[in-house]
């Protein structure tokens, strides 16, 4: 048996108690009103009029915020203008969509009557469309939030509002990247754990009490997730900007044509229904395992193995269905115009091998604490492979999203990594590095994989790196360019993490670290590659 | 000199491999072993050098990455630049994500079909030639192990009567 160590639990609620005061410290510290955020722009202003000498991530975020906001600000001069050209002509205020149109128009047919009496201002005012029709395009973003604006005065107003949200987001954010990142880490494992049932595997049974306790954490962390859900539905924050009244009214402000048309799928409650039936599932799945696994032990007896084989194959099947949904609703949401079909696999190879590192990580921890004689090198290396395996499947599904996008060019697909490599530019193109590169570099060969430090090595590297991917799935659209790794993404993290150490660790004192009842034990105490 | 071996036959591969680790403790020479499929950690137990296939995989990897570079390179760019969706086509690293699919089929189809050739030839294996396997059994069920005799042939006998073996025999090879 193992015994949870006083040393690993202290540790852990170290990091709890540091994660909660972190948290509640973002809390705290996120703007309130709109003054806040003038003095935070305004020192990030000069900050990068002054310091180049900062470090690269701050200097180039600072660089981008500057630059949207002189973006937006050169929007509202020439919005200015065209406005006050079309005022000449009786029209109360003019759209970047109508410039557009109309200079469309001209080009097309120019002896179109509606233009004719225009064409003295349309000339002028296709100047200025010229110009931003190329930056319309890249941001379409922009001018659907930025319907109709008047004069510069109001353009920054709703620039420091737009900013303020941002910044409330921000803490939200950071928990909410944590926590969905750390509980879908224990559905990884989850669903690596029902593989191998399903293919009643030979090399891993030996594995399989220290998979329960990593799939241990599905259940508070879906507890706390959903809460975390909850308050968004409630408008305790706007991470989900769907969420927001009005959206599918006409006549409100918040009308949005886009997510109208998918308010059948997009409402509150179904998607909180949804979330509860898929946590729900996969719950009842890891408790129903983990008591016949138990009970396998305990009498021997071979149809609790034929149970949880039948679990298994009917969690894998419901699980990759809710899989998707899930990564819809809870993250893919977040950018209500924007859609992949390929994100559900997407997602899902970043948290499979999350999850599986984690399990990988945990093993090599007790073997060295000499609780897991059994487990050979080879063991270690089939678990590497997985490693190695899942983060090139994600790189595929990663290059393959990129690449359709890339290419085809639709603005309303595209805006997705137009935001990130602009604004996200380290993080996005860095877990590349993180997620692929390293790990296809340090786990080629097949001598590394058979070492600890190397795993252990490349373990954190992945980890980190899906960390980011998280990271980068959701803040662009809850925070845009208002992101930076501070003391709400650190202290979540830390909190998370202290949560799982802590639970992963008292699960594994609850039984026996060898599943002796397992038929399949002795080939995979055998197990040699 | 009599180039005398002794064939021990198995039905098992589990037998096969504890028999071959014997054979190697008592220091017999294990001239070959015929098996019906690829018995796991067998290279091993043989004390067989690693293989060194995996490096002609890469050399012919990098061979196909560099040829379809140079095929798209001209293809694409130089000879025929296309307005495909507007994308840039006068450089290659402007339009480089749309060449990665080709670039790593190239390097997978290289690499594999002269892995493939590579084996082979290495095996000594092309069309019309006659099967090695001195037992038509090993593309059965059964697993043989043959070992060189030199001057200790009832010993020999007996010792692979001990490791499981369903048959002994001696055979004169020519």
């Amino acid at each position: 048996m193992y015994q949870f160590s006083s040393r690993l639990k202290s540790f852990s609620f170290a990091l709890m108690v540091l994660g909660i005061l972190g948290i509640g410290y973002g809390f705290w510290s996120a703007p309130k009103t709109d003054e806040d955020v003038e003095a935070i722009l305004k020192e990030q202003e000069a900050h990068h009029g002054g310091a180049h000498h900062d470090s690269h991530a701050t200097a180039s975020h600072s660089e981008a915020s500057h630059d949207s906001h002189a973006n937006n600000e050169a929007h509202g001069k020439e919005d200015a203008h065209a406005s006050h050209e079309a005022t000449a002509d009786n029209v109360k205020s003019v759209k970047y969509e109508d410039v557009i149109k109309l200079h469309d128009s001209i080009k097309n047919d120019t002896t179109h009557s509606s233009t004719v009496h225009a064409s003295h201002i349309v000339a002028d005012s296709a100047v200025v469309a010229e110009e931003k029709v190329s930056e319309v395009k890249s941001e379409v973003y922009v001018s659907k939030f930025h319907k109709e604006k008047v004069d510069h005065a109001a353009e920054h107003k709703e620039h420091i509002e737009h900013v303020k949200h941002q910044l409330q987001n921000k803490p939200w954010s950071a928990l909410y990247v944590a926590c969905i990142f750390f509980m879908l880490i224990a559905v990884g494992a989850l669903a690596f754990y029902a593989i191998q049932w399903v293919a009643q595997s030979g090399w891993s049974p030996i594995l399989f009490r220290v998979m329960e306790g990593v799939t241990a954490y599905v259940l508070p962390g879906s507890i706390i997730f959903f809460i975390l859900l909850v308050l968004s539905g409630f408008h305790f924050n706007h991470l989900f900007t769907w969420m927001a009244d009005g959206i599918a009214d006409p006549k409100s402000e918040n009308y949005d044509h886009i997510i109208a048309g998918k308010t059948g799928f997009l409402n509150v409650p179904f998607f909180l229904f949804r979330a509860a039936i898929f946590l729900f599932g996969w719950n009842l799945y890891r408790y129903v395992s983990r008591k016949n696994s138990i009970k396998l032990d305990q009498t021997k007896d071979l149809s609790f193995f034929k149970k949880n084989y039948n679990a298994a194959a009917m969690f894998l099947v419901f699980f990759i269905v809710s899989e998707s949904v899930m990564s819809w609703d809870w993250i893919m949401s977040v950018d209500p115009h924007w859609y992949s079909t390929l994100f559900g696999w997407y997602v899902f190879a970043s948290f499979f091998v999350s999850g599986i590192t984690l399990i990988t990580l945990t093993t090599i921890y007790l073997k060295n604490k000499g609780l897991l004689p059994e487990v050979n090198k080879s063991h270690l290396h089939d678990l590497a492979k997985f490693m190695f395996g899942i983060s090139v499947f994600w790189t595929y599904l990663w290059f393959s999203q990129f690449m359709l996008m890339w290419y085809s060019n639709i603005p309303e697909e595209v805006t997705y990594f137009v935001t990130r490599i602009e604004n996200y530019n380290l993080p996005f193109f860095g877990m590349v590095v993180m997620n692929f590169v390293f790990p296809l570099l340090i786990l080629m060969n097949a001598d590394f994989k058979r070492l600890q430090w190397v795993i252990v090595m490349a373990g954190i590297v992945i980890l980190a790196g899906h960390y980011v991917d998280f990271f980068n799935m959701i803040m662009p659209a809850t925070v845009g360019d208002q992101w930076f790794i501070g003391v709400s993404e650190i202290s979540s993290v830390l909190f998370f993490a202290g949560l799982f150490i802590f639970v992963v660790f008292t699960a594994l004192t609850k039984a026996p670290l060898s599943s002796d009842g397992n038929p399949y034990i002795e080939e995979s105490k055998h197990f040699h590659y | 000199m009599s180039n005398k071996v002794v064939h021990a036959i198995y039905n098992d591969d589990d037998i096969l491999l504890a028999a071959v680790h014997k054979t190697k403790a008592a220091h017999y020479h294990i001239e070959e072993v015929y098996t019906p499929f690829p018995v796991h950690g067998l290279d091993k137990a043989m004390g067989l050098p690693a293989t060194r296939l995996a490096i002609c995989a890469f050399l012919y990897g990098i061979t196909g990455l560099f040829i379809y570079f140079n095929l798209l390179r001209y293809i694409m760019i130089q000879d025929w630049p296309q307005d495909i969706g507007g994308k840039p086509s006068f450089e290659f690293i402007q339009n480089m994500p749309a060449f990665v699919p080709v670039l790593f089929e190239g390097t997978v189809f290289f690499a594999a079909h002269l892995m493939v050739i590579t084996f082979y030839m290495r095996s000594k294996l092309w069309p019309f030639k006659k099967a090695e396997n001195p037992d038509v059994r090993t593309t059965d069920d059964h697993f043989l192990m043959e070992v060189g005799i030199h001057g200790n042939e009832e010993e020999l006998v007996s010792f692979f009567k001990n490791t499981g073996a369903v048959e002994v025999k001696v055979i004169d090879k020519h």
